[in-house]
């Protein structure tokens, strides 16, 4: 089966509110995904539409070139993780992720796997109520992993989970699309996806807002700035500024230069007289670039009230508020 | 992207798609919540134990005459007849010895009732007199012919009766209606013996005669008793208390007048006997009968009934061994609901749906699962409770009406059936509502409700009836031992173990219940979004 994801024009309604409007994408294996977008973007819902677990108006999304629903074993293909609290409190994480197995045809040697790749030897038998939401997001990943599956689908993993078990997640994740598997995971913090994600999906309001690899989105975040540090911040400003760069002051001594190429810059200073300590081309941080990517994109800040939709991926004016990203 | 890694194959070895496995974690799911496995022990232990309490205290004795020495513990002897069932075999029997082939001919010219006007046991025969009553329904009188003179013979009659015409009848479960005769008129009667057949006939003129019926008493002795006899069965009891006490039928006497008796065939010379048979019988019977010598035949008196017993006075069937089924019912409701509703409860359906997306074949092999379980304790819990509690009331001196092999399989069986379908039942609506108290309630509502309001008869009889017709508690049929004979008045309640419904068709209403639930379910599950 080929690994791939594809997400073709996904419009899905609750009622008035419109949760996916026309999402298209596609998940390649071989690399994680980046899943991202405030809160309410609709990550959680396409994620469930891609499962079969909810319906869809118009659209479809296929797995391998085949609905989720036609899968016979679909564990063995596309394992997911929606809700690491959804288990039977009273039921030990063993036999949770034991019934999955019989489910599948798969016997308990398997799930002694999976328990060891997720590190929960020491916990197995113990009831799943009493485990913290980073063990249960161990659980589930557990579960995800029971079919040895092509195609992972998880939300937010690293809810929940200590700096340590993030670190773990991270490295995990890495391995499983090193293997060649397909992993499209859901983060409303960037910070979390640093490092993992090699390519990234940016919806808002049920809209794709980007497409792009991640090292594409920060080359392009930081194309063209320059960082300056100086202690005539406010020479140097007006010298860059009467030679057509844009600037902005960062810090009482530092700088960032669009606009210009550093050499450009370094001959500017020196002709105007301006001492500079240093010149570095910037990089952007993840986060940096998506906030850059979406600066502009009305449903990453507060609502605002009006009919006009904002310039950029247009997001329909609506009643649900967004969160900011960090 | 990365373009250089190949896509990923996986090394587990390929599944064979099937239900089994479905099954098969649903029954995981089942065995490792432990708080589920001890309901369903529960359950069990509840029927047993309520076994024990719904039969320890009934205890009755029986007194014979006013002092209190001649009171005995247990109940009176309750012969059995040739089926296996327990019978009253209790009539005044005018007899000769019939050594082969022949035929008995008589006219009834009158049958009257007698009602009982004093208080006890012995009734003077100048109350009986005195006090000329309505004839009961099924008074009796006629021809009869019986195999042997132990009470639960083999016989076969040809009769007149109170209300119901002309009837022969034959080993008490057996009654055929003969041609309508007017009951003012004159009434003849015949009985013939040919071999081990047995023909009754009955004439309105004693010349044109209609074969009633035949019976064939495989095994009849050559040499049998025949001649008149005359019963008449004590009232059907009447009313019915909250608790489910019964107010005990009265004791009736009828009377006949025999003339034109006529022999015909082997009849060894003789004397005609007067035999009150069965008299210290397990029904009150009058005491005071007899036969009186008219001009060409007798007037005979006579009290009890030739047919199966029902209503016997302590005497039981497996109902109060299986007062702990309603117990159990609630336990299992809450179970069979908590089975789906908890999947919902913690979003665990969306685990369940993602792996196994053909959602009707998931509600299916929950229901399965279910099923099986609640069966399984069902059966085990009837099977230990029945035999424990006939036990225990025989052991009390109680009457417990013999009952076939394969009756009691229907019941232990039918229990688990009906404890099953109640449990996929709760299941269904548990998957509909997706809510458990919600589900409880409406099963709840829906089959312990009325089968609660039914037993302790706290609504009329005829709302009982319907209510054991149209709720799935009708499938409580399938606890019924004893028939309901159409020759025997008595009050055919639920609450004194007689269902409307035959116990399969009482069992099809649940069924049907059960199964349009698991439907709508299926189609709910299939058609909203988890």
């Amino acid at each position: 089966m080929d690994a791939t994801i594809e997400v073709n024009g996904l419009h899905k309604r609750f009622g008035q509110t419109v949760a996916l409007d026309g999402l298209s994408f596609t998940v390649a294996p071989g690399s994680v995904t980046g899943f991202v977008g405030p809160n309410g973007a609709g990550k959680s819902t396409t994620m469930r539409a891609i499962l079969g677990l909810d319906s869809v108006n118009e659209g479809s999304a296929l797995i391998g070139g085949r609905p989720y629903a036609s899968l016979r074993h679909p564990l063995r293909q596309v394992g997911s993780l929606l809700d690491a609290g959804a288990l039977q409190p009273s039921r030990s994480a063993r036999h949770h992720l034991l019934w999955l197995a019989h489910s599948q045809g798969l016997g308990s040697g398997r799930v002694d796997q999976v328990i060891e790749a997720a590190g929960l030897q020491a916990v197995a038998r113990r009831k799943a109520g009493g485990f913290s939401l980073g063990m249960r997001q161990r659980l589930g990943l557990a579960a995800a992993m029971l079919g040895d599956p092509a195609v992972l689908i998880l939300d937010e993993p690293f809810n929940g989970m200590d700096p340590e078990g993030i670190v773990w997640m991270r490295g995990f994740l890495r391995s499983l699309a090193a293997e060649g598997r397909a992993v499209l995971v859901s983060s409303h913090l960037m910070s979390e996806l640093q490092d993992t994600a090699g390519h990234l999906v940016v919806i808002g309001r049920g809209r794709l807002v980007a497409d792009t690899s991640v090292a594409d989105l920060i080359d392009a975040a930081s194309a063209g700035r320059v960082a300056l540090r100086t202690h005539a911040r406010s020479e140097a400003m007006t010298a860059l500024a009467n030679a057509g760069a844009t600037v902005a002051a960062t810090g009482p001594d530092a700088l960032t230069v669009s606009g210009l190429a550093s050499e450009r810059i370094v001959e500017v200073l020196g002709q105007s007289g301006v001492p500079f300590a240093e010149v570095t081309v910037h990089r952007s941080t993840l986060e940096e670039a998506y906030m850059e990517l979406t600066r502009d994109a009305v449903q990453f800040r507060a609502a605002e009230p009006g009919p006009e939709p904002g310039p950029g991926p247009g997001p329909e004016p609506g009643t649900r508020t967004a969160e900011a990203p960090r | 992207m990365s373009a250089t890694t190949a896509p990923y194959r996986s090394d587990l070895p390929a599944g064979r798609d099937s239900f089994a496995q479905l099954l098969h974690a649903e029954w995981t799911k089942f065995r490792t919540v432990r708080g589920w496995v001890i309901t369903a022990v529960v359950s069990v232990i509840a029927i047993i134990v309520f076994a024990y309490l719904g039969t320890f205290r009934h205890e009755s004795g029986v007194c014979t005459g006013p002092s209190p020495a001649s009171c005995q513990a247990g109940h009176p002897h309750v012969p059995v007849g040739p089926g296996g069932e327990a019978v009253s075999d209790s009539y005044y029997f005018v007899h000769r010895t019939l050594a082969g082939d022949g035929s008995v001919t008589v006219r009834v010219s009158s049958l009257t009732g007698l009602r009982q006007t004093g208080n006890g046991n012995a009734v003077s025969t100048s109350d009986l007199v005195g006090a000329p009553g309505p004839v009961q329904p099924w008074a009796k009188a006629g021809l009869t012919l019986t195999a042997g003179s132990t009470l639960g013979s083999a016989y076969a009659a040809v009769m007149l009766t109170g209300a119901h015409g002309v009837r022969m009848q034959y080993d008490y479960t057996h009654d055929t209606a003969g041609p309508s005769v007017s009951i003012a008129g004159a009434r003849w009667l015949r009985l013939t013996r040919s071999g081990d057949t047995v023909i009754g006939s009955a004439s309105a003129d004693g010349t044109h005669w209609t074969v009633v019926s035949s019976a064939r008493l495989a095994g009849l002795p050559a040499s049998v008793q025949a001649g008149l006899f005359v019963t008449s069965p004590q009232t059907a009891p009447s009313q019915q208390f909250l608790a489910g006490d019964r107010a005990g039928g009265q004791a009736t006497a009828a009377n006949a007048r025999f003339d034109r008796l006529t022999l015909e065939g082997q009849w060894p010379a003789g004397r005609w006997r007067g035999q009150d048979v069965g008299a210290n019988g397990q029904t009150s019977t009058l005491t005071s009968v007899g036969s009186h010598p008219s001009s060409g035949g007798f007037t005979v008196t006579g009290s009890g009934d030739i047919a199966p017993a029902v209503g016997l006075p302590a005497a039981f069937t497996d109902q109060p061994s299986l007062t702990g089924v309603f117990v159990a019912l609630i336990v299992l409701i809450v179970l069979g609901t908590m089975f789906i509703t908890a999947e919902y409860r913690r979003g665990l359906i969306h685990t369940t749906l993602a792996a196994s997306p053909r959602r009707g074949r998931v509600l299916l092999a929950k229901a399965l699962v279910i099923a099986a379980v609640t069966f399984l304790a069902g059966a085990a819990a009837t099977a230990v409770a029945i035999p424990l509690g006939t036990r225990l009331l025989r052991s009390h001196g109680n009457y417990v009406y013999p009952t076939s092999a394969l009756t009691e399989l229907r019941v232990v069986f039918g229990t688990a059936a009906l404890l099953a379908l109640t449990a996929v039942l709760a299941l269904a609506l548990g998957a509909i509502l997706r809510r458990s108290a919600a589900a409880v309630t409406a099963v709840i509502v829906l089959i312990v409700l009325p089968y609660m309001l039914v037993i302790v008869a706290a609504v009329p009889a005829g709302v009982a009836q319907w209510l054991m017709r149209l709720t799935p508690a009708a499938a409580f049929a399938v606890e019924q031992t004893l028939p309901q004979y159409h020759q025997v008045d008595y009050l055919y309640t639920p609450a004194s173990g007689f269902y409307p419904l035959a116990p399969a068709v009482g069992f099809a209403v649940l069924l049907a219940y059960a199964l349009i639930a698991l439907g709508l379910a299926g189609h709910r599950l299939r058609t909203t979004d988890a």
